[in-house]
């Protein structure tokens, strides 16, 4: 940032925005919370909540929806950056909703669908109005058509033919009780510039996101790592390779990407050159249908 | 699936990429006038489009029996904008060369082309406005010129695209430009550019092409990299919203008081000497900080931390300004209204609720003075309301003064959002004109 030209780089100005998000929300509404779900998206959101309201404590708990298909990696690194930063953490989990018969195993075994009524369960209960969530519009068409901020009705439901105009940085957050507002401060932002961001800012993210040896196997041309989730079926070759991950979702259905970028600087160098979405790349419940996220996103998913 | 990794470094993973500045803009333009594709192309020449994206609509152009691959795909991202072949709503796309990052905002042309493009515009550094070089301007290519100038975009390009269809014709485009320019002189157009093109063929979109050695500009990616854009924001006015009062609740930090905001213009330095509105007391900068420590400046597009030297007592809401440079405290408002709502017209004696900066209001329509045919600009005086994607000049008269400014001089604190009460929805943009 040179001072006579007044001018801010473009990590400048989108970082300006985000806090200028986050406040607006902090301002108006009464019980926000922000998803965390220990991936670089919602690592990058809290260290920008950290610069939204300092020298004060982040005025907001964190919630994790739980799916039970974790990498340890990221579960520690949850519960460690939540102590640091003395939060609150709601965990919405998906095993014990199974437990309660809230929902129903999918008959795939994946969990990505039914955390929406889980999800949706732990916003009624604490009463939440403002739920920050870190969904890029770069990363997916329906996506692409979102606002900033994003109205649902009592059912936690998306209408995407009847969404609020969005002029200006005049957000509208009113909401009758019982419905909500879903936030999206890294709207603007794209994966490269999350690692940027990563980069600029020094912030540590849980190991799987660097290239690591791992066993995999291969399925629809995506490499799933085995672990307690994923076995190797009939016809199905475990080996090792050395991979990272891009994205970093429920374990049953987020894939790694081969790679040697194991250090940030490398990573950026391999977003900035790679051809395929990260979604595109790792997310078996994105290749479903052609409008698969739109749908899930109407029920009121992330 | 494995990643392929350039031996140069790629565009965007440099150290120069971090230095990049954005520049935002909105995209119009009539169907078939090859918005998509000139997209398309900016996406795929620039390398922002990934191959699964591209592999993904190929198979549905297929699927559908398209005889060439349909680029529109890529930016119908909704199923029934797929089933019906339209666009519904803005999207936004991204893509980034190594000078800078750009945000479009797509705004589809032919239904609800007024909110959608006033949406787009209301954050645009530019306009792109695209006509097909056989049909010349259209209606609609004015109407987009003149919303481009209503919402005050500093600048406007105008692309006259299939030149490749008029066998890239000198005579043909400088008479389509002529014309336009013609046009635009009546309005308030800061920055013309005019380029010809073929988005398909992809002359002039990222280097001058061959076929038109006539043409002694830069082409179109040349153009919007290199577009002066520093200048467009207003340096001179401060005008600091407050957003938030930060005061820690804790054991280490204590008796701090800071007015947490976005700087909308002017520059802010620890010293100055500064009035807070609508109070109007008057204290001096402490301090400006961020949470990476203090800042010598702030200017627009900033989000800090101001201190004053003095206790006053300064809420959400509030103005920093200066003593001798400051907004209009205002109840009467005399404002363009875009409307958006397609339930409800907006009418005199109707009362909503607004949001102007950090600040909230009500407001009742005390009149409309005219409504504006945005294709002739004739003013109809005998208008009794404004329906969806109809504007007009309204007098509005608030609950509590807004701290305003003529959005000519200032866009961010010159316009207002109108809120309907009962549903909650964004039913109205509304640019001042006059407040006092």
């Amino acid at each position: 940032m040179t001072a006579p030209a007044y001018q801010v780089s473009h990590l400048d100005a989108l970082e300006a925005e985000s806090i200028f998000v986050m406040r607006e929300v902090v301002a108006e509404m009464e019980r926000p919370v922000l998803l965390f779900s220990g991936g670089k998206d919602s690592i990058v959101m809290l260290r920008l909540a950290q610069k939204a309201f300092a020298p004060a404590n982040i005025p907001f708990p964190v919630m994790h929806v739980d799916t039970g298909h974790n990498f340890p990696e990221v579960i520690e690194y949850r519960d460690r950056r939540v102590a640091e930063l003395g939060l609150h953490l709601v965990v919405a989990s998906v095993p014990e909703a199974l437990a309660r018969g809230l929902v129903r195993e999918s008959p795939d075994g994946t969990r990505n669908r039914i955390q929406t009524p889980v999800l949706l369960e732990a916003v009624e209960k604490h009463r939440f109005d403002a739920l920050f969530g870190g969904a890029r519009r770069d990363e997916e068409k329906a996506r692409a058509k979102e606002r900033v901020f994003s109205f649902r009705d009592e059912f936690g439901q998306w209408d995407p033919k009847n969404q609020r105009p969005e002029l200006w940085a005049l957000y509208n957050g009113r909401h009758h009780p019982g419905e909500s507002i879903r936030v999206f401060p890294l709207s603007n932002w794209t994966e490269l510039d999350v690692w940027h961001y990563i980069a600029r800012e020094r912030i540590a993210l849980p190991s799987i996101y660097y290239a690591h040896e791992r066993a995999v196997v291969e399925r629809d041309g995506m490499l799933y790592a085995v672990n307690e989730f994923i076995r190797p079926r009939a016809g199905e070759e475990q080996f090792k390779a050395r991979v990272r991950y891009r994205t970093v979702g429920d374990a049953s259905c987020t894939a790694a990407v081969r790679s040697d970028a194991d250090t940030v600087e490398k990573v950026i160098e391999e977003v900035a050159a790679t051809r395929i979405t990260e979604r595109g790349a790792t997310r078996g419940d994105d290749r479903v249908s052609e409008a698969a996220m739109e749908d899930r996103k109407r029920e009121g998913y992330f | 699936m494995s990643v392929e990794t350039a031996a140069a470094t790629p565009v965007g993973a440099g150290p120069e990429a971090r230095r990049m500045d954005l520049l935002r803009f909105a995209t119009a333009g009539s169907v078939d006038d090859g918005k998509s594709t000139l997209i398309g192309r900016l996406l795929y020449d620039t390398k922002s489009l990934f191959t699964d994206q591209l592999a993904a609509v190929e198979a549905v152009s297929a699927a559908r029996g398209d005889e060439y691959t349909n680029l529109a795909l890529l930016t119908d991202g909704l199923r029934a904008e797929r089933e019906q072949g339209i666009t519904i709503d803005v999207a936004y796309r991204y893509f980034a060369t190594p000078r800078r990052k750009f945000i479009i905002a797509d705004t589809p042309g032919h239904i609800q082309y007024t909110r959608n493009m006033v949406t787009g515009a209301s954050t645009a550094d530019l306009a792109l406005i695209l006509v097909d070089a056989r049909k010349g301007l259209v209606e609609q290519s004015r109407r987009h010129a003149f919303l481009c100038s209503l919402l005050r975009v500093p600048h406007l390009v105008l692309c006259v695209n299939k030149m490749d269809l008029v066998d890239f014709s000198q005579e043909v485009f400088e008479r389509i430009a002529d014309e336009f320019t013609a046009f635009a002189a009546k309005l308030e157009v800061p920055d013309l550019a005019v380029v010809p093109v073929s988005a398909l063929k992809g002359d002039n979109i990222v280097s001058r092409s061959p076929n038109m050695p006539w043409y002694e500009g830069p082409a179109l990616l040349h153009h919007l990299e290199r577009v002066h854009i520093a200048s467009d924001r207003n340096l001179v006015d401060v005008r600091f919203p407050v957003q938030y009062v930060i005061r820690p609740q804790s054991t280490t930090v204590t008796d701090y008081r800071g007015y947490a905001g976005q700087v909308a213009s002017g520059v802010l330095k620890p010293g100055d000497e500064v009035m807070v509105l609508p109070s109007g007391f008057t204290s001096r900068i402490a301090s400006v900080e961020t949470a990476d420590g203090p800042v010598a400046e702030a200017f627009p597009p900033m989000s800090v931390t101001v201190r004053l030297t003095d206790e006053i007592d300064i809420s959400r809401g509030d103005m920093i300004c200066r003593p001798n440079n400051a907004p209009a405290v205002a109840q009467d408002i005399e404002a363009m209204v875009c409307w958006m709502d397609e339930t409800r017209p907006l009418q005199v004696g109707g009362k909503y609720a607004i949001k102007h900066t950090t600040r909230s209001a009500r407001a009742i329509v005390r009149g409309l003075h005219y409504r504006l045919d945005i294709n002739s600009l004739h003013r109809d005086e005998a208008a009794g309301e404004l329906r969806l994607n109809e504007i007009g000049r309204v007098r509005l008269r608030t609950t509590v003064p807004l701290l305003a400014d003529e959005y000519r001089r200032n866009r961010t604190t010159g316009g207002f959002i109108i809120i309907d009460e009962s549903t909650n929805r964004t039913v109205g943009a509304g640019m001042i004109v006059e407040a006092g």
